[in-house]
């Protein structure tokens, strides 16, 4: 490791403690807990978890079945871009479905995955984001794109990409 | 409640009195509701909804989950139940793996007894069978999740019995498991193999893993002479099998079932029980006059050993270096009884029968194996795989000739036989101590305030001016429970009996499978009538033990005792301490700074600590030669500062400095080594 990349994770480590102490290593206090340190991380890492049941006395299972049951929570790293894309009534009424097959098809995803192999995007369907005059709608990180079609999400999706390869060159 | 309360139940008037919810009420009104996940050991969880009853005025509710009021109408049998009742049990089996006919659940199974109670001919829904991967991972139990029904009866026997939640619901809705942490085997976990999972899964899910090939192998092989020890708790209730009474004390036919299967001698655990007492009970005589290591913590049921190791390694010196009943007896098999035959310890063969799933564990652990590696129990079965072996002999069980065991080590007192029930280590602890602490034995035998069945009970037992405090605490919840107190100093014991099934071996994992805690009482019943049937009563008084110390052992904690008879334990905290490494190189010369963020440690700024030595270990360009691991100490940390150690070494007055003292030294170490 790099003292670069010891120093980062030192850094983040010292923040899940901060978490912890925040809530006062309460057991009921899980939730809030995961929430704050996926905030960290963008993901649960499996060992900082591990760290966590030990510290609330919680036994890993339980952690684990909390980690896995609210879609919210990711035991996967995710993308730098995290796509969600609405697919409640009114978004899928107005064919939400083509636009994430679109975006999918850009990204050349797998059927099972849902992350690129970059780590630069992750694709997720959400129930509802209660914007339904918008429909349908396709949020990227905090950006709200409006009224989307399969050929507007495939321009917006080409300008991040274009420019993500400016930034490496 | 007051006297005299009543509800209708298919408009009969049913009194009810302390009864927690309906279901109760309705089995003591002679109806047997189907259900798979009412336990009345178990918190009430409503989940497979078969216990369905119809309440005029309120619609259909589950009556596990109902509480009883008074001048309820409660209806079990409508139409719309019956049919209610068969479509949750064919949504169940369209997505069970039905391979019934090769099921070891098959004879004990529940999902075929409901199903065929609610007359379910058909599945009327397509199969929605899902391929998962099958757990064999521990020594004693199997866990197929393919007929998992999700009933949850497993997670909270796990959480809420023996307070460990080895495994837990996992994802949601249709992806729904239940399945140990992060996808891992159940070998990889804090699983203490005690098996009350599998006795309270109603399906094939989770089982006791089946053996008896390997003993069928090697009955057959001329070279060996196999041995048998019977643990006492598998005599009352492997008749069970074949449909005796619960409590009907079959040793006779279980003796002549072992000697037609082709064991050469068939040999009683007890045997070793009662050595276990002569140790043990020295052992604590010793500490209690030394008043060191008090309490003292029973050291015979695996399933607390190695919870104890996980979850209390700072009690293990509390722990008796005593070995259990089942491994004495290996060691003297291998060494006493190979000679006492004229048979080279290579060809014996020791095979044991045991009530519990975490035997087969216990005698594969590398303290009980000889210099080549060979374990002195070589097999373990449990009381269910002798029943089968038997069946698989077509041997007419109820109707075997008596026999009984050989000698000399099938000869015991009635306090090697109390060993199988909770509470009857103390009992046979408190007839030996009397004698020895006071010179006269005991005038009455039985002490009847050690046995019963509360989880926890205290006993204060004079005996002359000694005064014996005893706990004696089954379920490793209530075990967890009362050494908490004990390390908090509000516990002033002499001496804990820990069993982790309730009410002792006779409720192992391995049992015969039951579901009413009346089968678990006429168990513990007939071991205490074994105890007046025998001739002698305490373990001192067993004529074979007073010659094995003669001839071998010379006394009570002697060096040949010790070598033969006693252990050590392993702190397994660190397993689970959730380590988290920070930095450092996959190198095996690397120095390891271990660091504890545990609640107390992290009160004290270990988090400062942590940032301050990676930050010094980057500044020296020593990132490659030192790795840094945070973790939270299992049982907390109670010193004065933080918990810290390099390479295993713990740091004393842990501060910043002595930390980097420490590692320098450590490292300056390493160098010339090298």
């Amino acid at each position: 490791m790099s003292p670069e990349v010891v120093h980062e994770r030192a850094t983040k480590f010292s923040i899940v403690c901060d978490i912890l102490e925040r809530y006062e290593h309460k057991q009921t206090m899980l939730i809030p807990i995961l929430q704050a340190v996926q905030e960290e991380y963008h993901y649960l890492p499996q060992e900082v978890l591990e760290f966590i049941a030990a510290s609330l006395r919680i036994p890993p299972a339980r952690v684990y079945g909390v980690a896995t049951f609210y879609a919210h929570f990711a035991l996967k790293p995710k993308g730098k871009y995290l796509i969600r894309i609405c697919d409640g009534t009114a978004c899928h009424v107005k064919e939400s479905i083509p636009i994430l097959e679109k975006i999918r098809e850009i990204l050349r995803l797998p059927a099972n995955q849902s992350t690129t192999d970059d780590l630069l995007f992750t694709v997720e369907t959400v129930s509802c984001l209660g914007a339904c005059g918008l429909a349908p709608v396709v949020v990227i990180n905090e950006k709200v794109h409006a009224c989307m079609t399969p050929a507007k999400v495939e321009t917006v999706l080409y300008e991040i990409i274009a420019c993500e390869k400016e930034a490496k060159t | 409640m007051e006297q005299g309360t009543f509800l209708y139940v298919n408009g009969k008037k049913v009194y009810f009195d302390s009864e927690r919810n309906v279901l109760e009420i309705l089995r003591k009104a002679n109806i047997d509701m189907p259900t798979f996940c009412y336990h009345s050991e178990l918190s009430v969880y409503g989940a497979c909804r078969l216990c369905v009853v119809e309440v005029e005025g309120r619609g259909i509710v589950s009556s596990c989950s109902t509480k009883p009021e008074p001048g309820l109408r409660i209806n079990t049998s409508t139409s719309e139940l019956r049919e209610i009742r068969k479509i949750s049990l064919e949504l169940l089996l369209a997505s069970h793996h039905q391979e019934c006919t090769s099921c070891i659940k098959s004879s004990s199974c529940k999902l075929q007894e409901i199903a065929r109670k609610l007359g379910v001919t058909e599945v009327r829904f397509s199969r929605t069978e899902k391929k998962l991967p099958v757990d064999s991972s521990t020594h004693g139990l199997l866990r197929n999740p393919n007929k998992c029904i999700l009933c949850g009866d497993c997670v909270r026997a796990c959480s809420e019995i023996q307070g460990i939640g080895a495994i837990d619901f996992a994802y949601r809705g249709h992806d729904l498991q239940v399945m140990p942490s992060f996808g891992q085997l159940l070998g990889e976990v804090q699983c203490v193999e005690c098996g009350q999972c599998a006795r309270v899964c109603p399906t094939g899910a989770l089982t006791p893993k089946v053996t008896v090939d390997q003993i069928w192998s090697v009955l057959e092989n001329k070279e060996k002479v196999v041995l048998v020890q019977v643990a006492p708790a598998v005599r009352v209730a492997l008749g069970e099998v074949f449909n005796l009474d619960p409590g009907t004390d079959c040793t006779e036919q279980m003796v002549s079932a072992l000697k037609l299967l082709g064991f050469k001698k068939v040999f009683d655990t007890s045997f070793a029980a009662d050595l276990t007492i002569i140790e043990e009970t020295n052992e604590f005589i010793q500490r209690k006059q030394r008043n060191k290591n008090l309490p003292l913590l029973t050291s015979c049921c695996p399933g607390w050993v190695k919870f104890a190791e996980l979850y209390f390694p700072d009690l293990l010196g509390h722990l008796s270096t005593c070995r259990s009943p089942q491994q004495m007896f290996g060691a003297i098999a291998k060494r006493v009884i190979s000679k006492q035959l004229g048979i080279p310890r290579e060809r014996i063969v020791m095979v044991s029968v045991m009530p519990c799933t975490a035997k087969r564990g216990e005698a594969s652990r590398p303290e009980f194996a000889d210099e080549l590696g060979i374990p002195d129990v070589d097999f373990v079965i449990t009381t269910q795989e002798l029943a089968l072996m038997i069946q698989q002999a077509g041997l007419d069980f109820k109707n075997l000739p008596p026999e009984s065991f050989d000698l000399p080590f099938g000869f015991k007192t009635g306090a090697g036989v109390l060993f199988g029930a909770s509470g009857g280590v103390s009992e046979a602890v408190i007839r030996f101590a009397a004698e020895k602490l006071t010179g006269q034995p005991l005038e009455q035998n039985d002490i009847t305030e050690v046995r019963g069945e509360n989880g926890i009970r205290h006993v204060t037992f004079a005996l002359g001016e000694h005064v014996l405090r005893l706990a004696i605490v089954h379920g490793l919840r209530n075990a967890r429970r009362l050494l908490n107190e004990v390390k908090k100093g509000k516990l002033a014991v002499d001496f804990i009996e820990v069993m982790a099934c309730p009410g002792g071996c006779i409720g192992g994992g391995g049992q015969p499978v039951y579901n009413d805690i009346s089968v678990r009482k006429a168990r513990a019943k007939a071991l205490y009538r074994a105890d007046k049937n025998l001739q002698l009563h305490r373990s001192q008084d067993n004529p074979y033990i007073g010659m094995l110390y003669e001839s071998v052992l010379r006394e009570p904690g002697s060096h040949e005792a010790h070598t033969l008879l006693h252990t050590k334990y392993i702190n397994r905290a660190s397993l689970f301490e959730g380590e988290v490494i920070l930095s450092g190189s996959e190198d095996t010369n690397v120095v390891e700074v271990k660091l504890c963020l545990g609640p107390q440690c992290l009160s004290k700024g270990s988090d400062e600590l942590l940032n301050k030595i990676v930050n010094y270990i980057a500044e020296e360009g020593l990132t490659s030669r030192v790795m840094v691991v945070a973790h939270s100490n299992a049982e907390g940390c109670s010193q004065e500062s933080i918990y810290a150690t390099v390479d295993g070494e713990v740091v004393e007055r842990c501060s910043f400095e002595t930390l980097r003292e420490a590692l320098l030294h450590r490292l300056s170490e390493v160098k010339e080594i090298e």
